[in-house]
């Protein structure tokens, strides 16, 4: 069986679970015999190689719409000489070598489409990073399309043959016409994205096709009705995840035409089914339940790292955002303090609260117990980690939330909220409501004070997670794809 | 007759390395030396060798007629000794002159003054004797931090043994009377209070080189013709700025040196006027009103208040938090620790908070131009680190260990449920609906007692490391640091 998967993270670009689940359902998969072939924006050739076949970060795969063809090489510079005169297949990065009616192999690769699109990107974050790829290449085009067309994929495209003349038809810079859409560039980069799946649905052949969350629902639409296989749609965070009431109804129309066209879509957990159902108008037939899980290497790994502080230390992992609740931990912080005055607050991640938290945390006058680090890479998450005594995960809306099951494996203790689908497989894990402060502070309280508590929630947990195996999740993909296929 | 009288305060603090929540704990030292070193050097090339040689060349010629005063920071003497001798020596050659009088502050810049009045004394001490090793001055005069001025600042400024203090010629202050006539604060016997003209000082120091300004380019006569429109009776116009105007705020090609050269005897050509510090203006002219400071004043910003310093909360977080460490910065003292005390005084530098100011639109300008941070919150996080490191190894040295990881699970019930919880480790439903709702009552039991594997680990390190170090010698442990810190 051969997936054509599509997603925007893959490791080691990843900005928060999505990546991580990315790349263990992957290899789940692949573990259970299933071929994926994983599309991301643009790879950096650094992507894991184990039982992956990965596709360079040059591995650029392009469209050949023929009136562009000669601006294109024009405006082309020398690094990627012929990417634009090419006709539409994959090459390896590493060989050179064109692979046009490759066959499958076993396992995993990733190929690449340049794009700019990242997850949780402002459009002005959006257009800085387009402006670093047009300095490279060619800036993203978009191919003609009817207006009508690119905000209802369902018309005038009913099958693989109207759809791939379309393809080949002559592209144009066109993406004042998609602008009424949903926001002037990202909008343009979902369709560019999709145009260029769709260019590989109609040249490979798949069983199935798997998109992961919004940007890419569309991309799955088209290769679906382009390739004529049955479309799972990923849903690992919704837009009222993310936004809450302010969710961007631009973003939640999108979400709600592929979830009309999936013939599957699987939740990350049964808090996401209940919000799926609860906001868009999906057959619940269609549901079903996978939940994340923790790599092998994860539930084995130890840190290494002396710890400097010997003050306990509570940590907050995530961007720094109204769906992670960064807030709801600074007030339990405070309360935290009165009893425990020597606890140490650390909240790691980027976002748009950031600058408000800081000045939160100093109204408070909890300032010099709350540490900020930014954003951490790599290492720096492992040291964090090594580090941190208790770990809270207090968000509003946490479709799954695995870095709670990260902490856990590490023998950190975990505080969820119950608004998230780790509170549903973590029983070694305290559960609060995000918005009851007061029961947060006790657990806190209770987490660092109380050893045998601590001790018996580890047990739990180490169990737990070591339980959680992306063969399985694997496993049950196979089962829904089989479903669909038989 | 009207005396000139300038005053230029020369200042440099110790800026801070961006030190992140990882170097807490690590014997990362605090300062960046090496952005203090370059700064220095630029400052002192641009500013203080030219304008110490101006300044002499002017006193030289003028034998005596030209006099002003300076204050010199305890932060900057340091830096200068440490990095650029020559320049120390020009201010040296300036003292010599007799022509110059220094003010007195405290040593680092600080707002002590406002919270903290045992530093408040330590550090006018620390800089009385700095002054007194440097320039063999004995200063009479007293300025505080950005010119801050109130009843009580005054009072104990008069206590220990001043006889004048410079302030801000504040409007909210003054309302219709003269800045130009010395003043007794309320509560105060004889000190006299001299204020800043602030309209013929920014004339200088802030509007000299703006081009949309009606009145550029200023020439000395010109300046010269404003000062004429005080009325006769004006007893001194106190002329106080930041030396580094010269030079550094105002680049040389501004012209701002050649105004500076002929100022002197544009000034001298009339007869109405001579120049005076302000400790020859105040025993000149003993005070004759009183004026009442209930709340204090400073000469910066629009507001002309402490908004710059304490304005938001992460700056009065930062402050408190600071000098809540003062007590045992000092009690460190007497373990023959001097590298910790150091440490805090640097921080103390008003600086820092100032880096955290929020007030973007009317003076973000002024306040973006002196800060090495990108943003107020950057300066805090790397302040607020820079504290919590200071407070553990204030903790390590004072022999506090960590209260918080204690050897005991805590009093009696603790242990009971100790038993609950390894009697069935392994019926997971149970022990979990166990722990909850042991958590919510948690907060009353056992407060104190903190555990963590690690925790526990790093401290028995910890308290084995403190052993041998006492054996072997008390400072060993933070050679590195010491040896950034003093000089």
């Amino acid at each position: 069986m051969k997936v054509l998967m599509l997603g925007w993270e893959f490791p080691p670009q990843i900005s928060g679970g999505l990546g991580t689940a990315c790349y263990g359902l992957s290899r789940g998969l692949a573990k259970q015999g299933v071929g994926v072939l994983f599309v991301i924006p643009r790879a950096l050739g650094s992507e894991p190689k184990e039982d992956v076949e990965v596709i360079g970060a040059d591995q650029v795969l392009v469209p050949d719409p023929p009136a562009t063809g000669a601006a294109a090489t024009k405006s082309n510079p020398s690094n990627q000489p012929d990417a634009a005169r090419v006709p539409v297949r994959l090459r390896h990065a590493y060989t050179g070598a064109h692979q046009p009616t490759a066959s499958m192999a076993p396992d995993l690769h990733v190929f690449t489409v340049d794009s700019p699109l990242r997850p949780y990107m402002t459009e002005r974050g959006y257009d800085q990073r387009l402006a670093e790829l047009s300095q490279r290449k060619d800036p993203p085009g978009v191919r003609a399309s009817d207006p009508s067309k690119a905000s209802s994929p369902k018309a005038g495209s009913d099958s693989a043959a109207s759809s791939s003349t379309q393809a080949s038809s002559p592209a144009k810079r066109q993406r004042q016409e998609i602008r009424g859409g949903y926001g002037p560039n990202l909008g343009a980069e979902v369709e560019r994205y999709a145009h260029a799946v769709a260019e590989l649905a109609r040249t490979r052949s798949f069983d199935v096709i798997h998109a992961h969350d919004w940007m890419t629902f569309l991309a799955g639409a088209s290769a679906a009705r382009v390739s004529g296989c049955p479309l799972v749609l990923h849903v690992h965070a919704c837009e009222y995840d993310r936004a809450g009431d302010r969710a961007d109804e631009r973003i939640v129309a999108l979400e709600q035409r592929g979830l009309d066209e999936a013939d599957r879509v699987i939740c990350v957990s049964e808090y996401t089914r209940g919000v799926i159902e609860r906001n868009y108008r999906v057959d619940p037939a269609k549901l079903r339940v996978v939940h994340n899980a923790v790599t092998q290497r994860e539930q084995e790994r130890t840190l290494h790292w002396n710890r400097t502080i010997d003050d306990p230390i509570v940590l907050f992992l995530g961007r720094i955002t109204y769906q992670k609740g960064p807030d709801y931990f600074l007030e339990a912080a405070a309360r935290v303090l009165k009893v425990l005055p020597r606890a140490r607050f650390v909240l790691s991640g980027e976002g748009d609260m950031l600058p408000k938290m800081i000045e939160r945390a100093a109204k408070l006058g909890i300032g010099a117990n709350v540490h900020f680090t930014g954003f951490l890479k790599g290492e720096e998450v492992e040291r964090m980690y090594a580090m941190a005594d208790l770990y809270v995960m207090p968000s509003v809306s946490e479709p799954f939330g695995i870095s709670s099951l990260e902490a856990m494996a590490l023998d950190i203790p975990v505080i969820v909220s119950r608004q998230s689908g780790a509170a549903e497989v973590l029983s070694g894990a305290l559960k609060v409501d995000f918005w009851d402060v007061e029961d947060l502070a006790g657990k806190i309280i209770a987490l660092l004070t109380m050893p045998s508590l601590r001790a018996s929630l580890l047990e739990e947990g180490r169990g737990e997670v070591r339980r959680m195996r992306w063969e399985e999740r694997g496993r049950s993909l196979r089962e829904i794809y089989q479903e669909l296929v038989s | 007759m009207t005396s000139v009288s300038f005053y230029f305060q020369v200042h440099q603090p110790y800026r801070l390395n961006r030190f992140s929540f990882f170097d807490i704990g690590s014997e990362r030292g605090y300062f960046d030396d090496t952005e203090n070193e370059r700064i220095l050097r630029r400052v002192a090339e641009k500013c203080y060798l030219p304008m110490n040689a101006l300044l002499l060349d002017l006193i030289n010629k003028h034998d005596g007629k030209f006099r002003f005063a300076m204050a010199t920071t305890g932060t900057l003497l340091d830096q200068l000794e440490r990095w650029h001798p020559e320049a120390l020596e020009s201010f040296k050659r300036l003292s010599e002159t007799g022509c110059v009088e220094f003010i007195c502050e405290t040593s680092h810049h600080s707002l002590a003054f406002l919270s903290d009045p045992v530093e408040f004394e330590a550090q006018v001490k620390a800089q009385r004797d700095t002054l007194h090793r440097h320039f063999n001055s004995e200063p009479t005069t007293f300025r505080c931090t950005e010119l801050v001025i109130s009843n009580d600042i005054a009072k104990s400024v008069e206590a220990m043994g001043f006889k004048a203090l410079l302030g801000e010629g504040a409007d909210q202050l003054l309302g219709w009377r003269s800045p130009n006539q010395t003043y007794r604060p309320k509560g105060c016997k004889s000190l006299s209070l001299l204020l800043r003209s602030y309209s013929l000082s920014d004339d200088i120091a802030f509007r000299f080189s703006n081009q949309s300004w009606d009145r550029w380019p200023l020439t000395a006569p010109d300046f010269v013709e404003t000062l004429q429109e005080l009325p006769d009776e004006a007893e001194f116009a106190g002329l106080f700025m930041d030396y580094e105007t010269f030079g550094e705020h105002q680049w040389r090609e501004t012209g701002i040196f050649d105004f500076m050269q002929y100022l002197p005897a544009e000034i001298l050509k009339h007869e109405r006027f001579d120049f005076a510090t302000p400790g020859e203006v105040a025993a000149a002219h003993p005070p004759k009103l009183d004026l009442d400071i209930p709340h204090p004043v400073s000469w910066a910003d629009a507001e002309r208040d402490l908004t710059a310093w304490l304005g938001n909360a992460m700056q009065r977080s930062a402050d408190e938090a600071l000098y809540k460490l003062g007590p045992d910065a000092r009690r460190t003292l007497e373990l023959g620790r001097s590298d910790l005390y150091a440490d805090w005084q640097k921080l103390t530098t008003s600086d820092h908070v100032y880096y955290m100011c929020t007030k973007w639109f009317s003076d973000g300008d002024v306040h973006k131009y002196f800060s090495p941070y990108t943003t107020p919150h950057d300066a805090c996080i790397a302040f607020m680190n820079v504290l919590a490191d200071l407070e553990l190894r204030l903790r390590a040295a004072l022999g506090e260990g960590s209260k918080g990881s204690p050897k005991a699970h805590g009093p009696g019930d603790a242990t009971a449920r100790d038993e609950l919880a390894s009697n069935r480790p392994q019926s997971s439903a149970k022990t979990t609906q166990a722990a909850e709702a042991d958590a919510g009552e948690a907060d009353s039991s056992e407060q104190a007692s903190i555990v963590t594997p690690v925790a526990k680990k790093v401290q028995t390190e910890r308290e084995n490391a403190n052993k041998s170090n006492k054996k072997a010698a008390p400072k060993a442990g933070r050679k590195s640091k010491k040896q950034r810190g003093s000089k």
